[in-house]
């Protein structure tokens, strides 16, 4: 059973070694040549004005969050899709209700404006 | 010879078989990788015609005056390798060459699970598509540290719109997935197509069709295509993400692992929706012939078909805006798979369709 998973970690450590040969590769056959412009962060030829290290907007953390909480709901649907022949009405039913839950949060953050982005 | 032979002989079954699958594995990564390179060319070659061009046909193999531009993907390769690998003096250093890494990584791993025809998969696992689910959501990360790392604002802007939009597609697509489970029955990839044996009509697509098109959809935003491509706009943030990336640091963080996604996408939808190895023509002809048996042939056909449909989207529609885009995915394509959802939900308690005893 758990034999049949080992391909897989083959599989990852096959694809690690490949990426560092490409890059090794580049290393290796590339010029290495910098400069002080060249190595500098490229702003469209302008010297770079302050550090990137800045405060971005807040949209992206609510984004962060929403797909949390629907992430976390999709994980929780597939073992119930999976045995929805075992479970039968009763499943069905208590699944019913908690995407109704789940719709009204839903219907509740698009009210609210969660969803804009203008 | 005779040496490597009894050498092998030697060797516990345990040490054989991992041997055996290390070789089957870097086979399987290899001929990804081939794909790729082509599909790079079909690109060029498809949206070429699309817009009354030739696309690329100087470089041809062993200067051979037929088939020009077959071996431009090589030449590409060798240039991208040639060229200075540029590591920006204010970038992480160490998180810089990692991001590529975490990007290819998962594109390629993924692979593990793909039955590629009725006898031949990798790794024969019961929780298949979760694997490819939890591998590619990874990618994100690479994406994020690719843009932190650089310490450039494109490359930070590019990243934060990136991740924004993977993970809001991610979305659509977990429900769209959800949906196929319960016509499957299984996480199995081998067993979802199994239970779409009888026929085209008896695929998924067809009782499944609103996530079906939903899927694609999102695979189309996940890969960071065109009309999705905002994290790339060439026009507002020069090239998102991968702005500081040269050479073969952006043949690993970039070409490669997107092209394999994109064929990763479309192979998916075609394992789930449309039948994967299964022949359409079966119970139309004669069971006895190669048309009608399952066989890698029709999974590649399949595979092909909805390739050539991403290049032609690419082709087509002009780039979305970025609020569009957000709003495509959490305002119409999440409610959309929700009602499908519960569509399914009362098929299955009436026993209709896919369903019926």
């Amino acid at each position: 059973m758990l034999e049949n998973y080992l391909p897989t970690l083959i599989f990852l450590l096959v694809a690690g070694a490949f990426g560092v040969v490409l890059l090794v590769l580049g290393w290796l056959l590339g010029p290495r040549r910098p400069t002080a412009e060249k190595a500098s962060a490229y702003e469209c030829g302008f010297e770079a004005f302050e550090d990137t290290r800045m405060k971005f907007d807040v949209r992206y953390y609510l984004v962060a969050i929403l797909f949390i909480i629907f992430d976390l709901e999709i994980a929780f649907l597939f073992p119930w899709a999976v045995s929805l022949d075992v479970i039968g009405g009763f499943g069905l039913l208590s699944m019913a209700m908690f995407l109704a839950v789940l719709v009204v949060g839903f219907i509740y953050e698009w009210k609210k404006g969660a969803l804009e982005w203008d | 010879m005779d040496n490597l032979l009894s050498l092998w002989n030697g060797l516990t079954p345990e040490l054989q078989s991992v041997i055996v699958t290390t070789l089957q594995i870097v086979g399987v990564m290899l001929a990804v990788v081939i794909c790729v390179a082509f599909l790079t060319l079909a690109e060029r070659k498809v949206i070429g015609f699309m817009q009354l061009r030739h696309g690329p046909n100087r470089i041809a193999i062993f200067g051979l005056p037929f088939l020009r531009g077959v071996a431009q993907p090589f030449a590409d390769v060798i240039k991208l390798l040639l060229k200075e690998v540029l590591v920006p003096s204010a970038a992480d250093k160490k998180l810089f060459m990692l991001a590529p890494l975490i990007v290819l990584v998962p594109a390629l791993a993924a692979w593990a699970v793909i039955p590629f025809s009725p006898e031949f998969v990798l790794a024969d696992i019961n929780a298949g598509l979760l694997y490819v689910l939890a591998l590619t959501s990874l990618g994100v990360y690479g994406v994020i540290l690719a843009g932190w790392a650089a310490n450039s604002k494109y490359a930070f802007l590019g990243a934060m719109r990136s991740a924004a939009q993977m993970v809001a597609y991610e979305i659509a697509m977990g429900f769209a997935l959800v949906g196929v489970l319960m016509a499957a029955g299984s996480l199995n990839l081998g067993d979802i197509v199994r239970s779409q044996e009888g026929g085209p009509l008896a695929w998924h697509w067809f009782w499944l069709f609103p996530l079906f098109v939903v899927y694609f959809i999102s695979g189309v935003a996940e890969t960071n295509r065109a009309p999705f491509d905002v994290a790339e706009g060439e026009s507002e943030i020069v090239a998102g993400f991968h702005v500081e990336y040269s050479g073969a640091a952006f043949a690993t963080l970039f070409a490669l692992p997107e092209y394999a996604n994109m064929m990763l996408v479309a192979t998916l939808a075609a394992l789930m929706f449309l039948g994967g190895w299964l022949s359409p023509l079966q119970g139309y002809v004669p069971d006895e012939w190669f048309l009608a048996q399952s066989s890698f042939f029709w999974l590649f056909l399949k595979v092909g078909l909805l390739l050539f449909v991403f290049l032609w989207i690419r082709a087509t529609f002009p780039r979305y805006r970025y609020d569009q885009i957000m709003r495509l995915g959490w305002k119409v394509l999440i409610p959309v798979t929700l009602v499908w959802i519960a569509v399914e939900g009362v098929m299955v308690w009436l026993k209709i369709g896919p369903w019926a005893p």
